[in-house]
C-alpha cells in the first residue's frame, strides 16, 4: 500500500483550486512547507498571504477577505487553527457567517516528537460545537485533496483537519467527495465501527484480525463530523446493534460524542469509544503514541469485542 | 464643500438616538458613542462612496468596520439616519427578535453591517482583509475602521499593524477613538499606553494626530487629508482625540457612562442639550 501524508493531499487538492477558481486565495501563518501550500505560493504570488506568526490576524483578515467574494484558505497547524485563535473564529467567522476554510495540519498525536503543546486533541470539538461550522476530518491522501477541492463549492465555514505522517493512501483517487456523507468501506453483520481521520485505516486493519476471531465488523469512514451523517449511521446501527468509534480525538467532544448523542436520542445500543481518555499526548514516534495511547488496530480491536459482549 | 451646519443637524439627532436607545433598555454604551458622533457621521454623511441600497460585497464602494462594537448606538443610528434601514427599527435596539442586537452582527441580516464586532481587537484584521480584496479586485474604494483606544491593549490589533504597515496595505484608513478613558477608568490608571503616536509610527504607519475629534469640520478635513495620503504604500491612521459623553454635559469629563445608561430626569436633561432636528424615531 502506497503510503502518503494527508497534508501533501491538502496542498495538491489547493493547487488544483488555484488553477481552476480564480476567486480562491490562500494564507498562511509561517508554515507554508508544513502545509504544502508552495504550489499555490508559486503558481499565484498574487493570491497567496504571508500572514507571519499571528494566527490572529490571519482568521481576521481571511473572513475581511470574504468581503469582495474571496474565498479563503487558512494554513497551520491544527492548535494554531483552533484553540489559538477560537474567539477570532467564532466572531469573525462563525457568528459573522464568512466563507472561510480553516485548513489545520498536524492534528492529534501523530503529529509526533514536537509533543504535546503541538498535538491538539480538542479541535473536533471545539468546532463542531460552533453554529453552523462543517467539520471534516479526512483519512488519506486522496480523500484530502477531494475534501479540500469540494469545500471551496461549499458557501459557509469549514474546518478540515488532516495531519503530519504518511499514511496508506488506499481511497480512490477519483472518489467524489460529498460533506456530510458517510462512506461505507466494508460490509459486516456484527457490529459497526465508525471510524475518522488516521483511524479509518487502523479500522480496516482491526476488521480484518476481527474476522480472524469470527467477528464481522462494518467500517464506516465518518469523514465529516458535522453535519453527522444520521440515517447512514442510524441504518448501520439498526442493523449490526454494536458501536466502536475510533478517532485521533478526545473522547469528550469527538466523533464518538457525537455518534453516542445520536443513538442515546434516537437508538439506545452498546457502544464503545476509541480515543484519547482525558489526557494530553507527549513525544514520540506516530505508531508509538497511536499505540500508547490505545488508538491503533490493536486497541479497536479490544474495543470491538468488549462492544460485542454487551449486545 | 460640507455643509456643516446640516451635519451639525444629523449630529444632534443622532445623539438623541443614543440617549434614547440607552434609556429605553437601561443598558448600552452612550460614552464612546456620543464621542464617535461627529466621526460616523462625517463618514457616512459626507466622507465615504456608499450605497446605501446594501451589498455586503461593497464593489467599487468605501466601507467601514467598527472594531469597537460596544458604540453599537452611535452605528446604527448613522446606518439608520443615512438610509441603510428605517429610523423606526432603532426602537427593537437591544430586545428581543431585534436585528439591533448589543454589539453589532451580521447574523440577523441588519443592512450597514459586514462583520460582528464586541470581542475586541479583531476589527484591524478584518479592515485589511477586506483591503486587500479590494486591491485584489482592482478596487478603489477605501476601507476605513474605528478603535477604542483601550481596545489597542488585545494584542492582535498590533498584529494587525505589523502586517498593514509591512505588506504596504495602503488603502487602509484606521481611527483611534483617543478619550483615553476605558470602563474601569483611565487608561493611564488601567495600562498606560504611553506614546502613542511614537508607537504607531514604529510600526511604520503614517499617523495624523492632534486634532479635535468632536468638532465636525475637524473630522472631515482631517480624514480628506488621510484620504490624500493613502495609496502612497503606507497605510494611514487618525489618532482622533474625543471627549466621551459628548454633547451631554453630565456625561463628560469621567468614564462612568461608557456602559451605563441615563435615568428618565437624566435623559430629559441629555435631551434639551440636543435639539430634535430629524424628528426622533
Amino acid at each position: 500500500m502506497e503510503k502518503k501524508d494527508t497534508r501533501s493531499g491538502f496542498g495538491a487538492g489547493l493547487t488544483e483550486l488555484g488553477r481552476t477558481n480564480p476567486n480562491v486565495v490562500a494564507l498562511c501563518a509561517d508554515l507554508t512547507g508544513s502545509l504544502k501550500m508552495n504550489d499555490f505560493q508559486n503558481e499565484n504570488p498574487e493570491r497567496f498571504f504571508q500572514i507571519g506568526i499571528a494566527e490572529a490576524n490571519m482568521i481576521g483578515i481571511a473572513a475581511g477577505m470574504t468581503i469582495g467574494g474571496k474565498i479563503p484558505f487558512t494554513g497551520t497547524f491544527a492548535n494554531f487553527s483552533t484553540s489559538r485563535v477560537y474567539d477570532q473564529i467564532r466572531q469573525s467567522v462563525a457568528y459573522s457567517g464568512k466563507n472561510v476554510k480553516i485548513c489545520a495540519s498536524h492534528a492529534g498525536v501523530t503529529l509526533g516528537e514536537d509533543g504535546a503543546t503541538h498535538q491538539v486533541l480538542e479541535d473536533i470539538g471545539m468546532m463542531k460545537m460552533l453554529p453552523h461550522m462543517v467539520v471534516i476530518n479526512t483519512c488519506d491522501y486522496n480523500q484530502t485533496k477531494a475534501a479540500t477541492i469540494a469545500i471551496a463549492d461549499h458557501e459557509g465555514p469549514v474546518y478540515l483537519r488532516f495531519g503530519r505522517p504518511a499514511v496508506p493512501n488506499f481511497t480512490p483517487a477519483a472518489q467524489k467527495f460529498e460533506i456530510g456523507k458517510a462512506l461505507h468501506l466494508k460490509e459486516g453483520t456484527d457490529l459497526t465501527i465508525f471510524a475518522t481521520g488516521h483511524l479509518v485505516w487502523e479500522s480496516l486493519e482491526a476488521a480484518k484480525t476481527l474476522a480472524e476471531a469470527g467477528v464481522s465488523a462494518e467500517v464506516i469512514n465518518i469523514h465529516t463530523i458535522k453535519p453527522l451523517d444520521n440515517k447512514a449511521i442510524l441504518d448501520a446501527v439498526k442493523k449490526t446493534k454494536c458501536v466502536v468509534t475510533a478517532e485521533e480525538h478526545m473522547l469528550n467532544g469527538g466523533l464518538g460524542d457525537s455518534i453516542a448523542q445520536l443513538l442515546g436520542r434516537e437508538l439506545p445500543t452498546p457502544i464503545e469509544m476509541v480515543g484519547v481518555n482525558d489526557t494530553f499526548g507527549e513525544s514520540g514516534t506516530p505508531m508509538q503514541l497511536l499505540a500508547k495511547y490505545g488508538l491503533d488496530a490493536k486497541a479497536i480491536v479490544a474495543a470491538a469485542k468488549k462492544a460485542v459482549a454487551r449486545k | 464643500m460640507p455643509n456643516i451646519s446640516k451635519l451639525n443637524d444629523v449630529v444632534s439627532q443622532v445623539r438623541r438616538d443614543i440617549v434614547r436607545m440607552v434609556h429605553a433598555n437601561n443598558s448600552g454604551h452612550p460614552g464612546g458613542s456620543l464621542g464617535c458622533t461627529e466621526f460616523l457621521t462625517a463618514l457616512y454623511f459626507h466622507v465615504m462612496n456608499h450605497n446605501t441600497n446594501f451589498s455586503m460585497d461593497a464593489k467599487g464602494e468605501d466601507i467601514f468596520f467598527l472594531s469597537n462594537g460596544h458604540i453599537s448606538p452611535v452605528f446604527y443610528s448613522v446606518l439608520a439616519r443615512s438610509g441603510y434601514f428605517d429610523v423606526a427599527e432603532l426602537a427593537t435596539f437591544r430586545k428581543l427578535n431585534s436585528r439591533l442586537q448589543g454589539h453589532p452582527t451580521t447574523h440577523e441580516g441588519l443592512e450597514g453591517i459586514r462583520m460582528a464586532s464586541g470581542s475586541l481587537g479583531q476589527g484591524l484584521s478584518n479592515a485589511i482583509g477586506a483591503a486587500l480584496s479590494k486591491k485584489l479586485n482592482k478596487d478603489d474604494g477605501l476601507v476605513y475602521s474605528l478603535h477604542g483606544d483601550g481596545e489597542l491593549q488585545e494584542g492582535q490589533c498590533w498584529e494587525a499593524f505589523m502586517y498593514a504597515a509591512g505588506k504596504k496595505v495602503d488603502n487602509i484608513i484606521a481611527t483611534i477613538d483617543y478619550n483615553k478613558k476605558q470602563i474601569d477608568g483611565s487608561i493611564d490608571d488601567v495600562l498606560p499606553m504611553g506614546n502613542l503616536t511614537a508607537k504607531l509610527e514604529a510600526f511604520d504607519w503614517i499617523v495624523l494626530d492632534e486634532f479635535q475629534g468632536n468638532d465636525i469640520e475637524a473630522v472631515i478635513n482631517t480624514l480628506a487629508r488621510a484620504k490624500e495620503l493613502s495609496g502612497h504604500g503606507k497605510p494611514v491612521v487618525i489618532i482622533m482625540h474625543t471627549e466621551m459623553g459628548n454633547g451631554v454635559d453630565y456625561m463628560m469629563g469621567t468614564h462612568k457612562w461608557h456602559g451605563s445608561a441615563p435615568n428618565d430626569e437624566q435623559l430629559a436633561s441629555a435631551l434639551a442639550q440636543n435639539l430634535e432636528t430629524l424628528g426622533d424615531y
